[in-house]
């Protein structure tokens, strides 16, 4: 075990998959000469060479649409998206090829690529630098969408994805490269895509989120604790395939849910996540499930503005207290 | 081979036995056919969804490419994908793709995985000139030229992007003339002549394959719609039976019964051939069996993970 950061963790994970397979490679702007525009890939240009790290022009189609066609070639290419507001502009190439090539050939062709990138706000970056869009990606069969709220799983799923034959959108926070925890040395530690985890146990109520709205959650958890509820924390860290089976155990146990997302609530995952435990443990719900997500308005730059449209633990508080009929 | 699959697909069609949309290829058949005679066995090959002349000239199974037009599971994509995506692994064909501009991206990557393990091959990128508008086409011309990858991009011209003609759509009319905008070899030839296909695609891959990448234009015709269904109000008779008189099939016929290398009735005797063979490709595909209801549910991943 080491303490790292999660920008330490995933770049331990993608420096270990470079040595364990020469096929792997990555991709992107910024990524070599500039070490990376979040420092993530800091000294690998001059670690393994300007084949292997890639700089690209300024042009998210082809970034992406290259390493669909040199994954489909035998390569395991890791194309970086400097954020996941630029992904729009390889949303074509996301869902329209590296998601359907391998079903629209019946098997004959595969795309074993990752797609990096950075989401979400609280960075004052403005309307279009701030977007937690992770929803979109996760609506297509054929994709495989992570969003890692720890340094551990941040390595663990990095390298799972590294090693999948499937295309796997990679969703990291801009604000949690920062966040410590202990990481596995061992370099073959996987964490398994599609299975969400307990990152809490509590008796009261079931809470729902993942990446940093998995860390607001924690914090939450923290002061309901103080004031004597017991919180539970189910971690998605997948969202396609989504793994709703803890949830389910949790809400049998709890009877009461909140789920917690960054962006915003519109046809999101606190839809998606109630509509699924409606569908399968209706009669244990003993309170409406309720949903925190974004205020319904393009972020802001103004820091209090911002601030007031993002998802705080207080906000989580209030939802727990709401499900529990305490307010 | 091609026209002929090409031709009675058109029949299939019109009988409701072809569902979606179908684009046919007659006219354009010498850019398929003395491009896929200069590629290399190793050599990658992607194209738009004009792609049954393609497939049949890149050796996929006639059969298999006419059962793929019928949805069966004979198909070469198993009857899931239709007469737009059509592919072969195990020829390097990396399909048919139904985008406009979408597969540039990706021969622009196999060109990349190409050098990356230092292989002698090359990539064939088929695109239409209504692509060349498209921000794809920019991306990754420009991507191939820094890199130096080894790709041909083939504009097939064959005047229309649709409905509209070059004039309205593209402000160089002269595609080839793209390419110097990126520093890349370009040159304009007779789409419709099978024998200078041969010879001006195998220089260019030649050169891919030392150099970097090239940019050709094939001026061509196609004498039928964009789509089974296409009203054609863009275009005129006069102009298509002008086309027609510049027809490939036709042109290698007089080329080489002239020069004593064929008689006209070997000629004869070769349309017959190809016209039984499409009767039994066409007996063989009618007669395939519908695919599973299981393949529905396969292929999504190749590593699928149960939702629990």
């Amino acid at each position: 075990m080491a303490r790292l950061s999660v920008r330490e963790a995933i770049s331990a994970a993608l420096r270990e998959e470079m040595y364990r397979d020469e096929r792997v490679f990555i991709m992107g702007e910024e990524i070599g000469k500039w070490g990376g525009t979040y420092a993530v890939t800091r000294g690998f240009l001059d670690e393994f060479g300007e084949k292997r790290v890639r700089d690209t022009p300024i042009a998210e189609g082809v970034i992406v649409g290259a390493g669909v066609g040199a994954a489909i070639a035998g390569l395991r290419p890791v194309a970086e998206l400097m954020t996941i507001n630029f992904a729009f502009l390889a949303l074509d190439q996301i869902v329209n090829h590296a998601a359907k090539l391998h079903y629209m050939f019946n098997g004959n062709i595969r795309v074993p690529m990752v797609i990096r990138t950075v989401g979400g706000g609280g960075r004052q970056l403005g309307a279009t630098h701030s977007q937690t869009p992770d929803v979109v990606f996760a609506h297509f069969p054929g994709l495989k969408v992570v969003a890692p709220g720890t340094p551990a799983d941040a390595k663990g799923l990095l390298k799972s994805a590294i090693r999948d034959d499937d295309p796997v959108f990679f969703i990291e926070h801009a604000t949690l490269y920062q966040v410590k925890g202990e990481v596995p040395d061992d370099e073959d530690y996987l964490v398994p895509i599609g299975v969400s985890d307990v990152k809490r146990e509590g008796q009261d109520v079931t809470i729902v989120s993942y990446s940093k709205m998995l860390q607001v959650s924690l914090e939450a958890a923290d002061k309901l604790a103080g004031e004597g509820i017991s919180a539970e924390i189910v971690d998605l860290r997948t969202l396609r395939p989504l793994d709703v089976k803890p949830i389910i155990e949790s809400v049998k146990k709890t009877n009461r849910l909140v789920v917690v997302e960054e962006g915003w609530r519109s046809f999101g995952i606190g839809a998606e996540v109630s509509s699924r435990v409606t569908e399968l443990a209706f009669d244990y719900l003993d309170a409406p499930v309720r949903r925190v997500a974004q205020a319904e308005v393009p972020l802001p730059y103004n820091r209090r503005l911002e601030q007031m449209a993002l998802p705080q633990a207080d906000d989580i508080i209030a939802a727990v207290k709401d499900v529990m009929y305490l307010r | 081979m091609a026209r002929a699959l090409t031709e009675k697909s058109a029949e299939l069609y019109a009988e409701g036995k072809i569902g979606g949309f179908l684009h046919l290829y007659i006219g354009e058949e010498a850019i398929a056919v003395g491009s896929c005679k200069a590629l290399g066995d190793d050599d990658h090959l992607l194209t738009a969804y004009r792609d049954h002349g393609w497939a049949i000239a890149r050796g996929l199974d006639a059969g298999a490419v006419m059962a793929e037009l019928l949805g069966k599971a004979t198909g070469v994509s198993g009857g899931k994908g239709g007469s737009m995506h059509l592919a072969s692994a195990e020829r390097n064909y990396w399909g048919g793709h139904a985008i406009v501009g979408g597969h540039l991206p990706l021969a622009t990557g196999v060109g990349l995985a190409v050098r990356y393990e230092e292989k002698p091959d090359a990539v064939l990128c088929v695109l239409g000139e209504g692509t060349t508008n498209i921000g794809y086409f920019h991306e990754s011309m420009n991507l191939a030229a820094i890199w130096k990858l080894p790709v041909v991009f083939l504009v097939e011209n064959n005047q229309y992007g649709m409905g509209t003609e070059v004039g309205r759509a593209s402000a160089l009319t002269n595609i080839y003339e793209k390419g110097c905008a990126y520093g890349i070899e370009n040159r304009q030839y007779n789409g419709q002549d099978v024998i200078e296909t041969y010879e001006v695609m195998s220089e260019a891959l030649a050169y891919a394959r030392q150099e970097g990448p090239v940019l050709l234009e094939a001026i061509t015709y196609r004498y039928v719609g964009h789509s089974m269904g296409d009203p054609e109000r863009y275009r005129t008779k006069a102009e298509i039976e002008l086309w027609r008189e510049r027809d490939p099939l036709c042109r290698v016929e007089d080329k080489m019964t002239g020069e004593g290398a064929a008689t006209f009735d070997e000629f004869t005797r070769l349309q017959q051939e190809v016209a039984a063979e499409v009767d039994a490709i066409t007996k063989f595909a009618e007669e395939s069996p519908e695919p599973e209801d299981a393949a529905l549910w396969e292929h999504i991943y190749v590593n699928p993970i149960g939702e629990r």
